[in-house]
């Protein structure tokens, strides 16, 4: 038994075969419970915490079967919901993974990010089994990004620093929404920051698909997006310009 | 030892004493682990014919699916004057030979049975010569008429009760492969003085049933050798002597398959792996420079062209079970030699490469037989056809060669044999979801009132119990599949006595294995209801009668496709119990049982003689098809539902564990680069771990919508999907299995 093996992890789902979130063919683990609040969200109904109770080395064996699907590149992705919040579960999780030697990554916006001393111990523990973190960046502007997602993004912009500064590998990408994140002037501080950090290994924009309506329908939440439009390949095309993105193609 | 100057160059020797194609393979093929770079696109006569065809195609399926039939001829070797793509072109034309006498034009095949014969006209709206009415049933037998004056009263109340279902009793069996590489490498001469000896040297004197049986039908196989020279002969060829060049091959090779097609109408005719073989003849010319690249691909262009060009007449009712007139002219690449060397070829490139010079095709059905160990240009090749086109198939060479051997052909959508050493009974398939219903209602069918299976105590009680379910369902399975097996080796030996299968057994050694292939339908619905019943509360609901006829569900249950081992241990013991039911009954000729879980597009027909189950299946709705976990239960992805399949032994259902899944290009990558190394990935893992076979489709659900909708578009003339063991143009679907293609789980986990 490893220590801290009582610590439980909620989980919103699993999927065995994912293959945009990292490299490769990956599990990907939603992990449930989230802060932000963000407008565009596909996934609003991991917001809330809740979600099947998990410990981490029963997770584990169950994604550890489908290393054979892996090969050299794939893994295992935590993503959300806001991975981070639930740290302590990370930590058991990705730990036990990096025991069998299986690349590792989280999916995560960075809002919990924190400069409190206890909780950067424990992001430094978990940075140490972790491959890979990619980081949405939602928007540079400060007030902005608290009308996008309802919080600050000092933070989130800290923690891209710190993961340079820590030679932590890291993917930068951006929801592309047209007329709320697609203002040239924050993608171009987007793009001038960016180049900046030193570990960056892929910026990617994902263009905003209406895919995740039919959840917030169900939820009985309001869509504040209701009747934009997904960008258009022109609009695409502008955005992967300013933010460089073939500049960073591994 | 015959020495043949065709043979200059050729290495090795056992191949010239003795028929044996596999040691000339492998002591003259060159593996090939380069890329496709050397790969050409389509001559000017490529373009153009198939330009034809396809225009004959669209006219075909304006027609209502059938551009033309033959009425006046039955169709043998020679009954039919030559026939080209169009007689301005014939020139153009590097492999020749149809059916009849015109492009896609539907012979006339009574052997089988004359009644579907003759539906097969009228319901196309064609009058067959009415002497051909009289002849069939009055002065010979038929197959059909063998059958039905053999059956028992149940063996026609299972067929007509669907609980056995899609048997081959009027028309051809199929799935036999002849081994149509013989015809180029030996010439017919040999080939007939070979089968000579055989009836020399057949029986002691002593003239039991078996040895009177044989020799007759080695005589039957020496004519149709004889009958195969005068076919080549009108085309104007003659294939008596073996053939000398890279054309000669695939043109002799192709006479070889084309009387398999002028003389059966099996559900099932496949080519069979000649890939690599005749990868050998182009080497050869390539090298003494008789040849370019281009005419190379040329050659399996045209050959590939009129694959796709075989096409049977049909009734209405085959047509809804099997869609899209397949033929499963099924031809494999690839594979791993016993030796451990790949048996990839330039070839097996040029074969791939066909879907895109002529855009992709349901047929021929395109096999890949995969390994991990195939070189990895390879396999990223395969994976961009199958990422561009969703026209192939793979097959774990991993798992068939420690019992096939490494020159297997397979014989339908999925079932391997030992090409020219083997032939197999195909046997269609027990429906055991409607089994699982029998034993709840004391053997009494749903739909038809009737008391077709054995009048077993039913189950009474409100709540289903597991344990009385299942020693009720066993003593049910066991009645069956004794009856089942048994219909079929009734079938099985009329066939053989009134349509027997003399061109392609003439290719096939005298002294031949027999495989018996039995078949499973609906397995993931009893899988999946044994399991509501175990873990769950099952209501049994009931009409006035008695009978149950739906059920209520309550609480959560898990389900096969899950990579869940309460669920999949149960698809195990499925499997397992059924194997060993059918193989405690004789088969006829002493062949060695086997079963498969595959169900092509049956599953929807299949599914409307089958009423609500525990698991939530509504009464009439499709069966999941194949191994296919049901629609909707899959929780965890495509790697999960993949897991549970792999989990079923290769070596209980030898004849085939066929899975479908379909994958949005989205969810598999988000470049091409990303999609094909990803598939390649998804595909080692399955196939590490012991699993048979995949059908791998990329697209979303809006485009299946959309070229339901808008069939007329030119981009869904070719629009090729993987169903169930085969490919098909989906515009060629009827609506009902396109809704059903719809439904199923599209992998687009984003």
């Amino acid at each position: 038994m490893s220590d801290g093996s009582n610590i439980k992890g909620y989980v919103h789902s699993l999927e065995s075969f994912g293959s945009v979130d990292g490299p490769g063919v990956r599990f990907v683990v939603f992990l449930q419970g989230c802060a932000l609040r963000c407008k565009f969200c596909h996934n609003p109904e991991t917001w809330h915490s809740a979600g099947e109770e998990w410990n981490a080395s029963d997770l584990f064996q169950k994604v550890y079967r489908y290393r054979n699907y892996w090969g050299k590149d794939g893994g295992i992705t935590v993503s959300g919901g806001e991975p981070l919040l639930q740290i302590d579960f990370l930590i058991e999780f990705f730990k036990l993974a990096k025991q069998k030697g299986i690349h590792t990554a989280i999916d995560t916006a960075g809002q919990p990010f924190s400069d409190n001393p206890e909780w950067l111990a424990k992001f430094e523990k978990l940075m140490e089994y972790t491959d890979l973190v990619i980081l949405d960046l939602k928007m540079m502007d400060s007030e902005g990004h608290k009308a996008l997602t309802g919080k600050d993004n000092s933070n989130i912009l800290s923690m891209a620093q710190w993961l340079s500064d820590h030679n932590k590998a890291m993917w930068i990408r951006h929801v592309l929404v047209p007329n709320l994140t697609d203002d040239v002037n924050d993608l171009e501080n987007m793009h001038r920051f960016i180049s900046e950090l030193k570990t960056v290994k892929k910026v990617e924009i994902l263009p905003y698909h209406i895919l995740g309506l039919a959840k917030w329908i169900s939820l009985g939440i309001d869509y504040p997006l209701d009747g934009v439009p997904t960008p258009t390949k022109e609009q695409i095309a502008v955005a992967n310009e300013i933010l460089h993105t073939a500049d960073y193609q591994n | 030892m015959t020495n043949y100057a065709q043979w200059n160059g050729f290495e090795g020797s056992i191949w010239k004493i003795e028929v044996n194609v596999r040691d000339f393979i492998q002591k003259n093929y060159k593996p090939y682990d380069g890329n496709e770079d050397f790969l050409v696109g389509p001559t000017e006569a490529t373009d153009k014919l198939w330009g034809i065809l396809q225009g004959l195609q669209k006219e075909e399926r304006a027609k209502g699916g059938v551009l033309d039939m033959d009425t006046d001829i039955v169709s043998t070797l020679t009954s039919h004057k030559p026939g080209y793509i169009s007689e301005e072109t014939k020139e153009l034309e590097k492999v020749v030979g149809l059916q009849t006498d015109k492009p896609l034009k539907r012979a006339f095949m009574p052997f089988g049975g004359i009644k579907m014969a003759e539906q097969a006209c009228t319901t196309n709206g064609y009058e067959p010569n009415p002497e051909f009415h009289k002849i069939f049933n009055e002065y010979t037998t038929t197959h059909n008429q063998g059958v039905f004056d053999a059956y028992t009263p149940e063996m026609k109340s299972v067929r007509h009760n669907h609980i056995i279902t899609g048997l081959p009793d009027t028309y051809g069996r199929g799935r036999i492969v002849g081994d149509y590489r013989r015809v180029a490498l030996y010439g017919i001469d040999y080939l007939i003085e070979d089968k000579k000896k055989d009836l020399n040297n057949c029986g002691d004197g002593t003239m039991t049933d078996e040895v009177i049986r044989l020799r007759e039908e080695i005589s039957k196989q020496i004519r149709a050798l004889k009958g195969m020279k005068d076919m080549a002969q009108m085309y104007g060829y003659d294939i008596s002597q073996p053939a000398s060049n890279a054309r000669e091959a695939v043109q002799w090779l192709y006479f070889g398959y084309l009387a398999a097609i002028k003389t059966q109408n099996g559900a099932a005719m496949s080519v069979g792996r000649v890939s690599t073989f005749l990868d050998i003849y182009i080497e050869r010319d390539l090298e003494a420079g008789k040849i370019t690249e281009s005419e190379a691909q040329e050659l399996i262009d045209h050959f590939v062209m009129k694959c796709r060009m075989v096409k049977f007449a049909r009734i209405p009712s085959y047509n809804q079970l099997f869609s899209g007139d397949p033929v499963w002219a099924t031809l494999e690449v690839a594979g791993i030699g016993m030796d451990g060397r790949s048996m990839v070829t330039k070839n097996d490139y040029r074969f791939l490469h066909t879907l895109e010079n002529m855009g992709p095709s349901p047929e021929p059905n395109l096999t890949v037989l995969y390994s991990s160990d195939l070189p990895e240009n390879f396999k990223k090749y395969a994976s961009k056809i199958s990422v561009t086109t969703s026209s192939i198939q793979y097959e774990n060479d991993d798992v068939m060669k420690p019992v096939w051997g490494d020159d297997y052909s397979i014989c339908c959508c999925v079932s391997a044999t030992q090409t020219g050493k083997e032939m197999q009974f195909f046997g269609a398939r027990a429906n055991l979801a409607k089994c699982l219903l029998y034993a709840i209602n004391g053997g009494v069918d749903l739909k038809t009132r009737e008391q077709c299976g054995p009048a077993y105590r039913p189950i009474t009680s409100e709540y289903l119990d597991y344990d009385e379910v299942i020693t009720a369902f066993d003593r049910m399975e066991d009645w069956l599949c004794g009856l089942y097996v048994n219909t079929l080796n009734l079938i099985q030996y009329m066939h053989d006595k009134y349509f027997y299968e003399a061109a392609e057994m003439a290719l096939i050694d005298t002294d031949v294995r027999r495989s018996f292939a039995t078949g499973i339908a609906g397995f993931s619905h009893v899988v999946d209801s044994l399991s509501a019943i175990k873990y769950a509360k099952v209501r049994t609901i009931r009409d006035e009668t008695g009978m149950v006829v739906d059920f209520e569900t309550t609480g959560d249950f898990p389900r096969y496709g899950n990579d869940d081992d309460r669920a999949d241990d149960i698809a195990k013991w499925l499997l397992k119990t059924f194997i060993d039911k059918v193989k405690k009954h004789h088969t006829y000729r002493d062949s060695e049982p086997s079963t498969s879980i595959l169900t092509i597009t049956s599953n929807v027909v299949y599914g409307k003689a089958t009423g609500s189950m525990p698991d939530g299946r509504k009464d009439g709705e499709p069966l999941s098809p194949g191994a296919n976990p049901s629609y909707g239960a899959e929780q965890n992805g495509l790697l999960a539902s993949l897991n549970s399949v792999a989990k079923l032994p290769y070596h209980w259902a030898l004849d085939g564990i066929s899975n479908t899944q379909t994958i949005n290009p989205d969810a598999l990558g988000h470049s091409e680069d990303e999609r094909v190394n990803n598939l390649v990935q998804v595909l080692d893992g399955y196939f590490d771990q012991g699993a048979h076979h995949l059908n791998v489709n990329v697209f979303g659900t809006e485009k299946l919508i959309d070229a339901m909708e808008h069939p007329e578009k030119e981009e869904y003339a070719n629009f090729t999907i993987r169903v169930s063991g085969y490919a098909v143009k989906f515009i060629d679907l009827t609506r009902e299995q396109q809704l059903d293609v719809i439904s199923r789980t599209c992998h687009s986990a984003m």
